[in-house]
């Protein structure tokens, strides 16, 4: 298993390195702010571990909590994000009126 | 069940992917990002339909404090406070991750019984999940100007109280590994990888930020990555290498672009000599003040207007204003184009952003390899609250600490503008030369007000 995610685990970073590396400077902050939504994937960690039924309201409190800020992480990256792209998607459309 | 958990994962893998590969183009990456998101919805569905997995009730709680505080954070966040939020954001990310791992430590006992592989990976994410809690939060904090953008380090010292933390740190884990199971050990590689996220960033000056916030993000990443491995989470796995991947080549360009190794931001390199250097000759030069009425007129009979902007435009939410000029210049015939350098702002990219939103083409914005050897051929550069990035002493003062930094060749100009609030340094704390060159004149003031005034004068023109 170890190894099996392992491998997993290295072609995953090779994956991140060859779709990066070819971003234009101008994409750079929604870029980070997309794949700083992504890593809110830890979410899936809060509820594996709540859902697995863990004993002791300290443990639950904990995990609520982290749970809450793997959704703010996801939630809110992904909005944020969209917010700064959708003002390069009117561009082409506006240029284009232009140029009719 | 499994198998249609892993099967749903592999689709949200294939989504992440291909999600991310829009976000390299601008015409592809809103749908890049709604890709991604929806990616993120089938794992986030798919891990709820692993078998006797209960508390619903804490979970739905959980996620939906998390949906009540994420939505109006990102839908109220003005534009320029973008930077903070990504870090707080980021933030909260690494956060969950040490909390899980906590949680993880009394569930299991202190790992009792768990293979060494997912002990260590465990105390890893918890150590890089809490560094980049607290690391996140003071460059929030910096980014927002609650805390002193200024380095605040404890000299000397700095670099063995790091290395002490970051001992206590990894000894309170070794005890953990060699089989203790008291709670008070796992609370201790909390308590001092959280004092060591907030002595790192301290030191590091603001201008160094972005940097920082780009490389807690990729380590927010690696702590999920690691998260995943000792729960044997694919998607988790997946995901957060993806990130980490991502987030080390974002750092490593944009250290690059400030012509500074990773290593020596995170050592805190720009201290307190800074200020000695700068002030030293500085003494018997004049600076030039002028007014919008004359500025009106210098740029109505340019042929070729190059804007500078920078954070203080971001600060006086000037953009739109800056538009509206550069309009007006055109319909005069004035050939305008904005000169964006890599690291203007606090971010990369963070110029285009405001510039985008209010409605500047796409293809004005030239990066600044494009448009330096333009300046030479320019009547006026108007910088707007751009300092450091157009600082001459990057190129020929050799006792600077920005030497060797690229900048826009503004000084290069036949006539220079710069719109300033006051004298002051700017986020590196250096004195800028080009305010002394006898071809700048400087107009004083709030960059949206000033704009506006020197519009009006140029309608009367």
């Amino acid at each position: 298993m170890l190894l099996q995610n392992l491998a997993i685990l290295v072609l995953a970073g090779f994956i991140g390195f060859a779709v990066i590396s070819k971003v234009p400077n101008t994409l750079h902050t929604p870029l980070m702010s997309g794949t700083n939504a992504i890593h809110g994937i830890v979410l899936l960690g809060g509820l594996i571990v709540l859902g697995a039924g863990v004993h002791g309201v300290l443990s639950k409190v904990i995990l609520v909590i982290a749970i809450m800020f793997g959704t703010i992480n996801v939630v809110g990256g992904f909005l944020v994000t969209d917010r700064m792209l959708g003002m390069f998607k009117r561009k082409p459309a506006e240029r284009s009126q232009g140029e009719q | 069940m499994i198998n249609l958990r892993t099967s749903l994962y592999i689709v949200a893998f294939a989504m992440f992917i291909y999600g991310l590969m829009g976000l390299t183009g601008p015409r592809t990456a809103v749908r890049g990002n709604l890709i991604a998101a929806a990616g993120m919805v089938v794992a986030i569905v798919a891990t709820l339909l692993t078998p006797h997995i209960g508390d619903w009730p804490l979970i739905i709680l959980g996620i939906g404090l998390g949906v009540l505080v994420g939505i109006p954070a990102a839908r109220q966040v003005k534009m320029t406070a973008m930077p903070q939020m990504v870090a707080l954001f980021n933030g909260v990310g690494g956060g969950a991750v040490a909390l899980i791992s906590w949680a993880e430590f009394r569930h299991s006992g202190g790992f009792a019984g768990d293979a060494a592989y997912v002990i260590v990976a465990s105390l890893f994410a918890t150590i890089i999940g809490a560094l980049s809690f607290w690391g996140s939060l003071v460059a929030f904090g910096k980014l927002q100007e609650i805390v002193p953008g200024r380095p605040i380090s404890a000299g000397r010292l700095q670099q063995p109280l790091n290395a002490l933390l970051l001992l206590g740190a990894i000894g309170c884990a070794i005890a953990i590994g060699a089989g203790d199971h008291h709670e008070l050990l796992i609370i201790g590689v909390l308590i001092f990888a959280s004092v060591l996220g907030l002595v790192v960033v301290l030191p590091i000056g603001g201008a160094d930020m972005p940097v920082v916030v780009s490389l807690l993000n990729a380590c927010t990443g690696l702590s999920a990555a690691a998260t995943g491995l000792a729960l044997n989470n694919t998607a988790m796995i997946v995901a957060g290498m993806i990130v980490g991947a991502s987030g080390s080549i974002l750092t490593d360009q944009m250290a690059k672009a400030m012509n500074r190794s990773i290593v020596s931001i995170v050592a805190g390199g720009f201290g307190g000599q800074v200020v000695a250097v700068a002030t030293g000759d500085s003494v018997d030069r004049t600076v030039r003040a002028t007014s919008a009425s004359d500025v009106a007129i210098q740029m109505a009979y340019a042929n070729r207007v190059i804007v500078v902007p920078g954070y203080g435009m971001a600060v006086a939410q000037a953009q739109h204003v800056v538009r509206d000029l550069a309009k007006l210049l055109e319909d005069k015939g004035v050939e305008v184009t904005y000169a964006i350098h890599p690291v203007a702002g606090r971010m990369p990219g963070h110029m285009n952003v405001l510039l985008a939103e209010a409605d500047v083409p796409y293809d004005q914005l030239k990066d600044m390899d494009d448009i330096n050897d333009e300046f030479a051929r320019t009547d006026v550069a108007l910088v707007v609250g751009a300092n450091d990035v157009t600082n001459p002493a990057a190129r020929n003062d050799p006792s600077s600490p920005i030497h060797g930094m690229p900048i826009l060749d503004v000084d290069h100009a036949k006539t220079v503008i710069v719109l300033k609030r006051s004298m002051n340094t700017g986020f590196a704390g250096i004195e800028n030369q080009l305010y002394f060159d006898p071809k700048t004149s400087m107009l004083f003031g709030d960059a949206k007000t000033m704009v506006g005034k020197v519009i009006e004068e140029l309608k009367a023109v």
